[in-house]
């Protein structure tokens, strides 16, 4: 990432590229180009819908079709809440479709029945799915009341490589750092399998079992670090300053399998998106190398594509999609 | 989308665009049917992984569970207490037209009758169950004979009767065949009214205190031997005195069965009972009102004069008069009108209005598994409602059975 130049220079370089290439779409220019990008927005609600219309471009200028379904990987937890309102509100106004979209979460509970109101089905049903056009055929979540459940987890992978690989792996990051359940001192090559939870995680958890330790499932099904690395993209959420120290140890310090979210510097790209809390532990170096970025980085989302515009694929060629 | 597998399913109906009452609480949810049953979606997705057939559009009203309308003595003309050849149609007639007032399931009520009556009009009047054709019958309410004297109010003095001889016997050599009741109203001071009490209790017959001079130990003692409900309280009983509040005070009886509590009946058109007395009671027992219209034959038949039986009634807007007097004659307040009134009247909340209608009377008999709830599994008995709560549809079995005319399009 070359921490040592100034980043003032690499911004204008990186302009300077893009207005050389004006009919490259976003995609065609990511190619051979391996990125790691912190985004760093102002607030909780601001972080949400930039992660939500990223998702949003990604599916649309993927153009899913039957034959090509467009393979989403999606977290829980109150992080991404904000992220799937938006991209609901998308789906209701007509920008959107997720008949195309199929979708693999990254964990489940073990031992917590399916109808549970905190069982991770529960959520994704009443958070998403059930306010979306996604088929249930096209939804894959970890069973954690399976009979065999590392049987449960080899046949997920499975159901990964059948429907091709993950195109865009979105997560969260945990107050220790793990992405999923894969807890401080997980195998960064790990694949999907069952995991006890650490106690912070535990902790973590109690507020939604009202507060009672004893409450909350100790053993979980989760994809693992390795599974996630497979995705051809992977993007990170993480706001709030109680996640700060965790943002802090996965993007400036190395690769650590105590926090495992650092894993993801090595992968080929890898979107980071964040709100001004969560940079709190980070060097002002950084925060200010990567807001100076955002200049670039909201091109992404801007143009914001829509399904209605079937007109915008076409006229896009003509458009050049950076201003100078 | 349809799943490829099973054309022959049954098609899963989604209503959506709506407020549900559910938990309680009225939920920004949408309302899943399938074969006449409410749905659970969740289940739905992820074990069955299917998505809905059809979606209807609520126009953002509120769905409650369909009313339910315990004391009924009849309706645009007709009598039930009338022992025609063909009582059926006119019990039909009345459900098909209390479907426009949200009534999905009603308990057509008798009055003190003599026993010829009883024998002839009771076996015409099945349990049966709704649809397009009205609203279901869930079982008569027997109101007397077996009530005080002092508190008959308007039922006829020559056919009162007591069970002091033959108890229980008495009971069905009057009413004849007890198969098709549901409820029965009685003054608990009769002589061996526990056995009589314990006999219906054990036939799954709501038993009710009404049109009575009990005490408050008489009437606890009742509803120990199992009597569960008051019929349409303050009215013909003796009224609340603070040494001696009588049949009223079992709504803050602290005698009961453990675990159980009285239910009671209220007509809350504004006028047979004032509204402060209907606060009194709602305030000292919320749990246990439930609405009723006790509506006589005038109901629905329009301003002015008309013949009913014996009788010459006048109709003026929600009262109605002995003809040429200023004497009440009964109630003709359809049950969303009381709904509304009771709201308006009480200050209540929207979901208490509403339970007192659906899921109180469903609980007194012993049907809120089934009946007066939106739960998954329950009959997709429900009313759409505007957000002053008129009633814009009725539904029986998850079909359109009721349609206001503004909202047929």
């Amino acid at each position: 990432m070359g921490r040592g130049s100034s980043y003032k220079v690499r911004a204008n370089i990186l302009s300077t590229v893009v207005t050389r290439i004006p009919f490259v779409s976003i995609r065609h220019r990511e190619v051979g180009q391996n990125t790691m990008k912190l985004i760093i927005l102002d607030h909780y609600s601001q972080a949400s819908e930039w992660a939500a219309k990223y998702i949003r471009n990604r599916i649309i200028q993927f153009h899913p079709g039957p034959d090509k379904y467009f393979t989403l990987g999606l977290p829980t937890g109150s992080t991404p809440l904000g992220c799937y309102k938006k991209l609901i509100e998308y789906y209701k106004n007509g920008d959107l479709s997720f008949k195309y979209v199929k979708t693999f979460n990254m964990d489940e509970y073990v031992g917590l029945p399916r109808e549970h109101p905190e069982s991770y089905h529960s959520f994704m049903w009443n958070n998403f799915f059930k306010h979306i056009d996604i088929h249930p055929e096209n939804t894959h979540i970890l069973d954690g009341n399976a009979a065999d459940l590392q049987a449960e987890c080899d046949a997920f992978e499975e159901k990964i490589q059948a429907a091709g690989g993950i195109e865009l792996f979105v997560g969260g990051i945990g107050p220790d750092g793990h992405i999923a359940f894969n807890e401080p001192g997980s195998s960064l090559v790990s694949r999907t399998r069952v995991k006890t939870l650490a106690m912070d995680t535990i902790l973590a958890n109690a507020r939604f079992f009202d507060g009672d330790l004893a409450k909350v499932p100790t053993m979980a099904l989760t994809v693992g670090v390795g599974t996630v690395m497979d995705a051809r993209e992977v993007m990170i959420l993480i706001t709030g300053a109680h996640k700060a120290f965790a943002l802090y140890k996965a993007i400036e310090e190395g690769v650590n399998h105590m926090w495992t979210v650092s894993a993801f510097q090595q992968h080929p790209r890898t979107v980071f998106v964040c709100d001004e809390d969560a940079t709190l532990e980070l060097k002002v170096k950084t925060v200010k190398y990567f807001k100076g970025l955002m200049l670039v980085h909201n091109k992404l989302v801007d143009p914001l594509y829509s399904i209605k515009e079937k007109e915008t694929e076409k006229s896009q060629s003509s458009k050049k999609p950076y201003s100078d | 989308m349809r799943d490829g597998k099973g054309a022959s399913r049954a098609p899963v109906l989604r209503f959506t665009n709506c407020r549900i009452l559910r938990g309680r609480r009225l939920l920004r949810e949408d309302l899943w049917v399938r074969e006449g049953r409410i749905l659970d979606p969740e289940k739905l997705f992820f074990e069955e992984r299917l998505v809905a057939d059809q979606q209807r559009d609520c126009g953002g009203c509120l769905l409650a569970p369909g009313f339910i309308d315990v004391q009924i003595n009849g309706g645009f003309g007709v009598d039930f207490s009338q022992a025609t050849e063909d009582v059926g149609s006119g019990v039909a007639l009345v459900a098909q037209r209390i479907l426009s007032h949200g009534v999905t399931s009603f308990c057509p009520t008798l009055v003190t009758s003599p026993p010829e009556v009883y024998h002839k009009v009771l076996p015409q009047i099945p349990v049966k169950s709704g649809g397009p054709h009205g609203a279901g019958v869930l079982g008569v309410h027997l109101e007397g004979p077996f009530i005080s004297r002092e508190k008959r109010g308007a039922h006829p003095e020559a056919y009162l009767r007591s069970f002091e001889a033959n108890a229980f016997h008495d009971v069905l050599a009057t009413y004849g065949s007890l198969d098709n009741v549901r409820i029965v109203t009685l003054a608990p001071e009769l002589g061996r009214s526990h056995e009589v009490i314990r006999a219906l209790t054990a036939r799954g017959i709501c038993v009710s205190l009404g049109h009575s001079v009990a005490d408050l130990q008489v009437a606890e003692e009742a509803v120990q031997s199992g009597a569960t409900f008051i019929t349409h309280l303050f009215n013909a009983m003796l009224p609340f005195h603070h040494r001696d509040p009588g049949i009223v005070g079992l709504l803050t009886s602290d005698r009961l069965p453990p675990g159980r509590h009285i239910f009671y009946g209220m007509i809350s058109d504004g006028i047979h009972t004032n509204p402060a007395a209907l606060r009194i009671a709602h305030r000292a027992h919320p749990q246990g009102l439930v609405l009723v219209t006790d509506a006589v034959p005038a109901l629905g038949l329009g301003n002015g004069r008309h013949t009913l039986g014996q009788q010459e009634v006048e109709v003026d807007g929600l009262t109605a008069y002995v003809a040429g007097t200023k004497t009440l004659s009964g109630s003709i307040a359809p049950m969303d009108v009381c709904i509304r009134h009771f709201l308006q009247a009480t200050g209540c909340s929207v979901e208490s209005a509403l339970e007192a209608a659906s899921l109180h009377p469903a609980q007194l008999l012993g049907l809120e598994k089934l009946k007066g709830t939106l739960d998954f599994g329950a009959d997709a008995d429900f009313v759409m409602l505007d957000d002053s709560l008129h009633v814009q549809a009725t539904y029986i079995s998850g079909e359109l059975v009721w349609q206001a005319e503004e909202a047929r399009q």
